[in-house]
């Protein structure tokens, strides 16, 4: 277990998540979330599973507040995401991006890792040492003053994650975090990702993950929470998966692995 | 133009210009191509100083004069106007070679070849001794407005991605057996050309959204800042310095 | 076209410097206002997207090819604050990363390539939409015009700079037809691409092309299965006064070709005129077999343009762009103070920029 993020100082009672009631349709009018509710504690490491189009990516954006206008509420540690306390939310709320190009918009991964802690007004020596911190828990640590399109796609992931883990966040949203790596990586990942002890929700189609390091799953469909159990009772359930179109990669029964533990 | 997407120029060192810092480079080139441009075109021996003082630094800075040379083909479409100014300025004609040319045209035609010549060289010493980074803080340290710097460094953080991506669109084409031959490809390239100008927005849309999750606000965060002490400015304008000492006996003399 | 160091003398190319100057801080005030904090991204994203796109080569023919400018179809696909700011970056990266275009000329540059080609283009293409029916054809013809009469106005621009502070005497007449010339060929090829480019966008994403953003339909808003108007995301003229703007357009267009009528006319009626120049342009004839083997334009397959009556078409379509750019100018300060007043008499608070 590398360095901790000290979440002690907050009531330790007080969900890392909320969600109630969300709706929401784009401006082009299409309807993606038709009122979603869950509640993530502090700690736990989630799956959220669905189709394509089931409304994921919309979730994931409304929960540090960049999709607002719906009906419903999203809390952060007890912290209601709106225009008031944004700033901080968007610190509470670490999201990894599907595509670490996006991710990585500076020049060189220290400027990229250190970004987050800048903007919020870290300066110095505590900024070099966050980030650091950050990337060591990545294992990326000697990669520091590299051009991040110079690194290979499992890397430029892993420092994906680490730009969000300088902000120190609450909850750690990862939207398909084993896409385009290959087995090395997607192990390695998973690792790192085992190592924190942070609030995990991973939004995923890579099923065997979410088995591998989430004990609980929620399947979103068809903008609603359609199932919320713990992730191998979910995947053995084969009525509930088809209808949601989820499916087993061929030969995997997940009744004959171990599933993930609580952290 | 189309000198390749990567920052090919530089090259990798560990001379005392490479160790300047940026903003005191860029001054001191600009400096100089300024006082070159200056510089009257009839004191042609002005000019043989100015190119020994590159050449020492291209020494200094240990950048082979092949690779500096080389370089200097991007002016080619001037040395092409160059040649034809002699044929078509005005003015008093003189009889070389049995081709009657213009003085007057064949002053300009000199002013543009050393002027032009230098300064490409100036550039490709700050460009091969300076990196891609060091030139973006460089221009920040020199008062360039910041939205500019910033736009700068996504144009050259992005610049691979999308050159990748119709790199990319290029090889789909060719291996559905399509190449673009003549004018009536065109509809083809053009609908590539429109399909990477939608991505590349879509992914400003995406990166405008991972820079909000990091709370960006309108202003980037300041994380590095570069400083140079009187001494490396000092010997940084030695170039300038001393160029506007050879332009000024130019033109005096 | 890059002009190097030395090109145009310094008193004038710090002059372009300063017009480069002032345009750039414009149009980031104005880059600011249409995309807010948005700017730094998408703008670095467009940049990065011209840059990649002048790598595109079209074929010509038989192994020559032609690649995109770029300054008409940033201003068609993103606005023109944004587009001048594209381009200027772009210039500005190949000056100092690849020593394309002289330090001391990038005032020049910016100026001719980046500030009058967007300007006129997006000038010109916004009237002709507005003229011109409702339709995608007419955002197509409108880039093809505007992207045609872009690259010209862009070498006359040059050609002016280099009649000031050009450091060789080569007679204006002979520079402006050799530039203007070719580079109306040029044009052709940039409003080719350019039309098509903007056809191809306008066909799958049209909301994400500026110039055409009035064409967009009302969106609507499913809530519960119950659909609802969408709440208006900018504001949609009134009938009236679009019709008033309408004829405002037409008006002035109509005035600026009388206008360019007039010029070309004054133009081969004065005896020093281009048409002159242009029919005693008397070069060498074995020098001139040199130089087009020789020349960088060679590669486009273009003839020397000697044909006067063609360089006094030019003037009057140069004229036209030219004025529509001057009208534009003034419709935008007349329109702005207008909307300011409005704003203040809705608004008491609200303060505009």
């Amino acid at each position: 277990m590398t360095n901790s993020v000290t979440t002690a100082a907050t009531d330790a009672v007080t969900a890392s998540l909320e969600v109630r009631g969300l709706a929401f349709a784009y401006p082009d009018g299409h309807q993606a979330l038709f009122g979603v509710d869950f509640t993530i504690a502090r700690g736990e490491r989630v799956a959220l599973l669905g189709p394509n189009g089931a409304g994921k990516t919309t979730l994931v954006l409304h929960l540090n507040g960049i999709l607002t206008g719906g009906t419903g509420t999203v809390t952060v540690a007890g912290l209601p995401v709106g225009k008031r306390h944004m700033a901080e939310i968007r610190r509470r709320v670490g999201i990894v991006f599907q595509d670490p190009d996006d991710q990585l918009f500076m020049p060189t991964v220290r400027e990229d890792v250190a970004f987050g802690p800048a903007a919020a007004g870290l300066r110095g020596p505590e900024l070099e040492e966050r980030v650091d911190r950050a990337l060591s828990r990545v294992g990326m640590a000697e990669f520091k003053d590299r051009p991040p399109h110079h690194l290979s796609f499992g890397q430029r992931r892993r420092v994906a994650v680490a730009t969000v883990l300088a902000m120190e966040p609450e909850i750690l949203v990862l939207d398909e975090p084993s896409s385009n790596l290959d087995p090395a990586s997607r192990r390695e990942l998973a690792d790192i990702l085992r190592s924190l002890d942070v609030t995990v929700l991973m939004v995923t189609h890579d099923l065997p993950y979410a088995l591998e390091l989430c004990p609980r799953a929620l399947i979103l469909s068809d903008g609603v929470i359609a199932a919320d159990g713990a992730t191998a009772d979910l995947l053995g359930d084969d009525e509930l998966m088809r209808a949601h179109r989820l499916e087993l990669p061929y030969g995997f029964d997940p009744r004959s692995v171990p599933a993930a533990t609580s952290p | 133009m189309g000198a390749g997407h990567a920052h090919k120029l530089y090259r990798h060192g560990h001379s005392p210009v490479h160790a300047l810092p940026p903003h005191t480079k860029l001054a001191a080139v600009f400096a100089f191509v300024l006082v070159v441009v200056s510089t009257p075109r009839e004191a042609m021996w002005a000019f043989a100083v100015h190119a020994g003082l590159l050449a020492v630094v291209a020494y200094t800075a240990r950048v082979p004069a092949g690779f500096l040379l080389k370089r200097l083909l991007i002016e080619v479409p001037f040395v092409a106007f160059a040649v034809l100014l002699p044929f078509v300025a005005e003015g008093e004609r003189v009889d070389v070679l049995g081709l009657s040319l213009s003085v007057n045209g064949l002053w300009g035609a000199w002013n543009v070849l050393a002027k032009g010549t230098l300064g490409v060289a100036a550039s490709v010493l700050l460009a091969s001794t300076t990196e891609l980074r060091e030139l973006l803080l460089g221009l920040q340290r020199l008062k360039l407005p910041p939205l500019l710097v910033q736009i700068a460094s996504f144009m050259v953080r992005y610049g691979d991605v999308i050159t990748g991506e119709m790199r990319r669109m290029r090889i789909a084409r060719e291996s559905r057996g399509f190449e673009a031959r003549g004018l009536k490809h065109w509809g083809v390239l053009a609908k590539s050309a429109g399909a990477l100008f939608i991505r590349s927005y879509e992914r400003g849309e995406r990166v405008h959204l991972a820079m909000v999750s990091r709370g960006y606000a309108g202003s980037m965060p300041v994380i590095d800042e570069v400083t140079a002490s009187r001494a490396q400015w000092s010997y940084a304008l030695t170039l300038p310095c001393a160029a506007l000492a050879v332009c000024l006996l130019g033109w005096m003399l | 076209m890059h002009a190097p160091d030395g090109f145009i003398n310094a008193p004038v190319s710090a002059a372009a410097g300063l017009v480069a100057v002032g345009a750039v801080a414009v149009s980031l005030r104005g880059a600011r206002r249409e995309l807010d904090e948005r700017t730094a991204p998408l703008a670095g994203l467009v940049a990065a997207f011209i840059f990649a796109v002048q790598m595109l080569n079209f074929p010509v023919a038989a192994g020559t090819s032609g690649h995109l400018l770029g300054g008409a179809l940033a201003a068609i696909l993103v606005g023109p604050y944004t587009g001048v700011l594209c381009v200027s970056v772009v210039l500005l990266m190949q000056a100092v990363l690849f020593a394309d275009g002289g330090l001391t000329a990038l005032g020049v540059n910016i100026t001719d390539m980046a500030i009058v080609t967007t300007v006129v283009a997006y000038a010109l293409f916004r009237t002709l939409v507005t003229v011109l029916p409702r339709t995608r054809r007419s955002v197509t013809v409108a880039s093809f015009i505007a992207a045609l009469v872009s690259v010209p106005a862009s070498a006359l621009v040059f050609t002016l700079l280099y009649a000031i502070g050009g450091t060789a005497d080569v007679s204006l007449g002979k520079v402006v037809t050799a530039m203007v010339g070719v580079h109306v060929l040029i044009g052709i090829g940039e409003a080719v691409i350019t039309a098509l480019t903007v056809g191809a966008v306008i066909a799958v994403r049209p909301d994400l092309v500026h110039g055409a953003r009035g064409l967009r339909q009302r969106l609507k808003l499913r809530v519960n299965g119950e659909l609802v108007d969408a709440p208006e995301t900018g504001p949609e003229p009134v009938p009236v006064t679009a019709r008033g703007q309408r004829r405002f357009w037409i008006t002035g267009l109509a005035a600026s070709l009388v206008l360019a009528g007039f010029v070309s006319f004054y133009a081969s009626a004065d005896p020093d005129g281009l048409e002159k120049v242009a029919t005693d342009h008397g070069i060498d004839e074995k020098a001139r077999e040199h130089a087009i083997a020789d020349s960088p334009l060679a590669d486009y397959g273009v003839e020397d343009v000697d044909d006067a009556r063609l360089s006094g078409g030019l003037a009057g379509v140069i004229g036209v762009g030219v004025t529509v750019v001057a009208g534009t100018g003034v419709f935008w300060v007349v329109r702005r103070r207008r909307t300011g007043e409005e704003a203040d008499v809705t608004s008491p608070s609200g303060t505009s920029v």
